[in-house]
């Protein structure tokens, strides 16, 4: 039997010694009533049967178009050695660090994760990961609520749909009231959101580059914020914060972003990475594990998990969240990913995602009745554009031909039928955005 | 080992991409620009391997040392997997692509993965629809709960309360709270869960039961089928944390039990990699009254055999994800049944109860085990023997981690003094589990004889105990601070 | 060591009450059974106390504990010297490991004196 080891003869003298007649006798006290009814499962296969069944499944999976579909989640390029050194078996056949002596390599690794989210978002605190960007945005709201003592959430329609699907499900049950805020053509509603700020809220969240991908400063919110006594939440997208103006910088309270971008594969939805930073006043209220630094007793540095007596493992109902895991192996893909680009690897992307961007826009805008859904507003990787047709149309004739050309924006917002979300990355080559051009001018 | 943010040389390159024609300046306003830099490390590739290779080598994990860590079942991770799931046609798949109309025909392959998993995972828990949206257990047990609480809702019944035996995971009354519920503690005997105790704690508010079977002192709930008939009686629904289902795999099937809700750890039964602390997969289970609250999206499949996405739930909890969970873990599992098959399943379980019931018994003569009965796959003993605590917990471990071993999981459950919890797991061999067994009773002997002997240790590590209170009070939590 | 100028509740916070002002902390036992103290979260000046309800907890690296509010009132001052030095409560719970100065609206009947709540130490210490 595959990786089970014993031997008949290993078994016998393992039965000889717990004095047991069988192994069956073991499961004896599972009474005869409470035993399945049924097990109909396959039999096993060999290792190299089932690589190609799985093999088969994957070539079952069309690839190979051109693909402009973002809407948060990008392809971006991976160092070849991201994959070598996460598959370390050192680090990913371990568990959570709870003996740190015998983990320094994952707690460190997490400390210098800490360190490099923190630098991106220029808050000063992080925890060791969250599940993914939406979790961590439920976590951040939570965050303020135990805060402020407040139940109101006031959020900007433009933050991902994704999330605010999540938040809704999350929150259904806490009697927290979620005030949205319509965007305008895309675009955050800076004077609405200000304007909706008052001694009920716990927080307002925003995003950056929202999810139409159009870049904001919201620097004068957070102040009115701040002045009302409310938290400010942002979403960011990692890779371009080493260009795009920082939440710190805004004055933010909380930053939270999906860390995808950072080194791990699109893998249809996951595993993913929630980055979570924060400001001093808020680094007690921030769930999940934390890593920090310290000495031994000869007075080396070394690393623990800390803060954990905010934990559930400790405070069971009364912790801060219920989770135990962290996502650490993603998150140190995270951090090999910004090692490995470094300061100037990671602008260059950056720059790369906007320059293809630009030009994207400017060639779909050249064909006639496609415009810009945002006009002149400023974007970042992605922006959306508007077409004299409805969207699916164009998803479905162009899919068909090699390309995907992007999201659907009527599939979350009313009223934008017509509107098609498009994203590019630095491995979006300018011929294929020529070709994207051309064949959407054909086909309208 | 200094950070990596130490060895930063600027200047040296290392994985750049082309350089870029234009850059942020000339297509942004100055006003949404970040002033200074990020200031991320600039090392060459090899500094970066040197680095990583490095810090690896300062950890323990499954492939170089046994790892009885209890609860946390760090079985052997087949290698395979980590193939399947590195197959491009996978990896490359952008999520929404099931959500442009008639784009699910360039994602078969994965839906059917998706389809598959559930229908396998139905079968061995005998529920009657999974959803593998959920990202780890606890997220599982939040989801799970959501579900019972969308139930009551939809039923019109006012539940308010939650029941967790004292014995649970502490996550289970942390996932109750955050649903919204408030938690009711219920103190075991003898090891278990006591019906009587029950009794006085059940009533109409109840809305459900959380419970782990085996339980964390590895042993089987053997009153369960009178727990499940009084809980019916209140119309409380039975939630299974499935945390221990590799103790149980064609031996129960939590939904003839009577379970309405289970949780899997895909990273603990089914073998996935914890990966220093995830991503795990918590995946949810329901009986047939839940299947219309469970989150959406749903994989369904057409009479013409295509899969497809099905929003249309009205009365589901919603998204618990942003899109089907941690999809990348669960081919791995899916991957994992398909090699083990039937027989392979109910013999991982049977050979992984076998090995926690030696190696209680091997340790039983120098260990106190509170309640040394037939055991699961795990089993809790105590340093404390005859309530005399000569001996902490946390001095064994760091004495079995100068062996080489992990250290089994300490001071949990937290109903046993000094605890000290193993499981073996099915893939040790039986020399492993001698030598362990040899190496801790000679380490227990040195430590009556020179209590320094652990008191001192771990010596051969990197570092020595460190201090947490010093790291609680200062936060240094980055190489800024 | 239990004082003999002080009241105490069985939750084991500890109060000395001059005039219509009570001031607020917790006893060496306590502190002893909790260890060294990480971080103390108090209420604001100006918050108001129930005598019996929560008021604020106390971590240490692997427990956390909550504190209770031996008198009713609204707090006046909050030691703030705690914040940065926890340990001050591990180190001298009844001098610099004060916590609140509260302006007290009632005296719950049942607060120990020092002989009654040493017999509660000595029978939780068994």
């Amino acid at each position: 039997m595959p990786y089970v080891p014993h031997t008949p003869e290993d078994i016998r003298r393992m039965l000889d010694v717990i004095g047991a007649p069988s192994v069956e006798s073991l499961f004896d006290e599972i009474g005869p009533e409470m035993r399945p009814k049924r097990f109909d499962l396959p039999e096993g296969q060999s290792e190299m049967d089932v690589l190609a069944h799985m093999e088969a499944l994957a070539a079952k999976n069309v690839s190979g178009q051109v693909s402009f579909l973002g809407a948060g989640f990008y392809d971006h390029h991976i160092p070849a050695a991201v994959d070598a050194l996460s598959m370390r078996s050192e680090f990913y056949t371990a568990y959570t660090p709870y003996q740190p002596e015998a983990s320094q390599g994952t707690l460190q690794a997490i400390f210098e994760y800490q360190t490099a989210v923190t630098r991106l978002t220029g808050l000063p605190y992080a925890n060791a990961s969250l599940y993914d960007g939406g979790t961590a945005l439920f976590e951040a709201a939570m965050m303020s609520v135990r805060h402020t003592g407040r139940r109101k959430l006031v959020v900007c329609e433009a933050v991902s749909p994704i999330y605010r699907v999540m938040l809704n499900s999350y929150t259904s049950n806490l009697h927290l009231e979620l005030v949205t805020i319509p965007h305008k053509n895309g675009v955050c509603d800076l004077a609405a959101l200000t304007a909706a700020l008052d001694a009920d809220t716990a927080a307002v969240i925003v995003q950056n580059p929202n999810f139409f991908g159009a870049v904001s400063d919201f620097s004068n919110l957070f102040a009115s914020a701040r002045a009302a006594g409310v938290v400010s939440i942002i979403s960011v997208y990692p890779v371009l914060q080493s260009v795009l103006k920082t939440p710190g910088e805004m004055a933010a309270d909380v930053a939270v972003a999906e860390g995808q971008s950072l080194g791990l594969p699109l893998s249809f939805g996951g595993p993913y990475l929630g980055i979570m930073t924060c400001n001093k006043a808020l680094v007690r209220q921030m769930p999940g594990r934390v890593v920090g630094r310290t000495v031994d007793g000869q007075g080396r540095t070394g690393y623990v998990l800390t803060l954990q007596a905010r934990e559930q493992h400790i405070r069971r109902q009364k912790a801060t969240s219920n989770i135990c895991s962290n996502q650490a192996l993603c998150a140190l893909r995270a951090l090999l990913y910004l090692c490995l680009v470094g300061q100037e690897g990671l602008t260059r992307t950056a720059n790369l995602c906007l320059e293809r961007a630009h030009y994207a826009a400017e060639r779909l805008t050249a064909i006639p009745g496609v415009a810009r859904l945002s006009g002149s507003a400023p974007f970042g990787n992605e922006f959306a554009i508007t077409l004299p047709v409805n969207a699916y149309q164009v998803i479905d004739k162009l899919t068909s031909r090699g390309v995907v050309p992007g999201f659907p924006l009527g599939r979350y917002y009313a009223g934008l039928e017509n509107a098609l979300l498009v994203a590019c990355t630095e491995k979006t080559s300018m011929e294929s955005i020529g070709i994207f051009a051309e064949m959407l001018r054909g086909s309208l | 080992m200094n950070t990596v943010f130490k060895k930063s040389t600027p200047g040296r390159e290392g994985v750049w991409p082309a350089k870029p024609g234009k850059a942020a300046p000339d297509l942004l306003p100055a006003g949404l620009l970040r002033g200074a830099s990020a200031n991320l490390p600039s090392l060459s590739e090899l500094d970066v391997v040197r680095h990583f290779t490095g810090l690896s080598q300062l950890n323990y994990g499954v492939d170089g040392n046994f790892y009885p860590l209890g609860s946390c079942t760090m079985k052997y991770n087949p290698k395979f997997a980590e193939t399947v799931a590195a197959l491009p046609g996978f990896t490359r798949l952008h999520p929404m692509l099931p959500q442009l109309k008639g784009a699910g025909r360039l994602c078969q392959g994965a839906l059917e993965v998706m389809y598959e998993t559930e229908q396998l995972l139905c079968e061995i828990c005998g529920m009657k629809a999974f959803t593998l949206h959920p990202m780890a257990g606890a997220h599982g047990e939040l989801t799970g709960v959501m579900i019972i609480a969308a139930y009551h809702k939809d039923k019109g019944n006012k539940k308010t309360k939650i029941i967790v035996p004292d014995s649970a995971h502490g996550t289970n009354p942390a996932s109750a709270h955050i649903a919204g519920f408030d938690v009711v503690n219920l103190p075991s005997k003898d090891g278990i869960v006591d019906p009587d105790e029950l009794a006085k704690v059940l009533d109409d508010e109840v809305a459900g039961m959380m419970m782990t079977c085996p339980n964390t002192l590895g042993l089987f709930e053997k009153n369960l089928p009178r727990i499940v008939e009084m809980l019916r009686g209140v119309d409380a629904l039975l939630y299974y944390d499935g945390a221990n289902m590799n103790a149980i795999m064609g031996k129960m099937r939590v939904g003839d039990a009577g379970f309405d809700v289970v949780h899997l750890n895909l990273h603990k039964t089914f073998a996935t990699p914890h990966g220093g602390g995830g991503p795990g997969a918590g995946p949810v289970g329901v009986s047939e009254r839940l299947v219309p609250y469970l989150p959406i999206s749903r994989v369904e499949k057409l009479e013409d055999g295509q899969f497809f996405l099905n929003y249309d739930f009205p009365k589901s909890i919603g998204y618990v994800a942003p899109f089907y969970g941690n999809f990348g873990v669960v081919l791995r599992a899916y991957a994992y049944i398909l090699r083990l098959g039937k027989a392979g399943l109910v013999r991982a379980t049977e050979a992984a109860v076998l090995s926690a019931n030696y190696l209680r018994k091997r340790l039983d003569k120098v260990l106190e085990v509170p309640f040394d009965r037939v055991c699961m796959h795990e089993f809790v003993a105590s340093a404390c023997n005859m309530s005399e605590c000569h001996v902490r917990a946390l001095d064994i471990a760091k004495a079995l981690l100068d062996k080489g071993y992990h250290a089994p999981t300490i001071y949990f459950p937290l109903i046993v003094k000094e605890a000290l919890m193993f499981e073996p797991t099915e893939t040790e061999s039986l020399d492993t589990l001698d030598q362990f067994a040899d190496d801790l009773i000679a380490i227990l002997a040195e430590a009556e004889k020179n209590p320094e002997f652990v008191t001192g240790a771990p010596r051969t590590l990197p570092v020595t105990r460190l201090d947490e209170t010093r790291a609680a009070r200062n936060m240094e939590l980055t190489d800024d601070l | 060591m239990v004082p003999n100028d002080l009241k105490y509740a069985k939750s084991h916070e500890w109060t000395k009450i001059e005039g219509d002002t009570a001031t607020i902390g917790i006893t060496q036992f306590a502190q002893e059974q909790l260890g060294d103290l990480t971080f103390v979260d108090l209420p604001k000046v100006g918050a108001v106390l129930t005598a019996g309800a929560e008021m604020g907890s106390v971590e240490s690296v692997k427990a956390a504990s909550e504190l209770y509010a031996p008198v009713s009132g609204t707090v006046a001052e909050v030691n703030a010297a705690l914040e940065n030095a926890p340990e001050a409560v591990n180190q001298d719970p009844y001098g610099a490991g004060w916590m609140l100065k509260v302006k007290l609206s009632a005296v719950p009947a049942d607060l120990l004196d020092a002989a009654a709540y040493a017999d509660v130490c000595a029978a939780e210490a068994h």
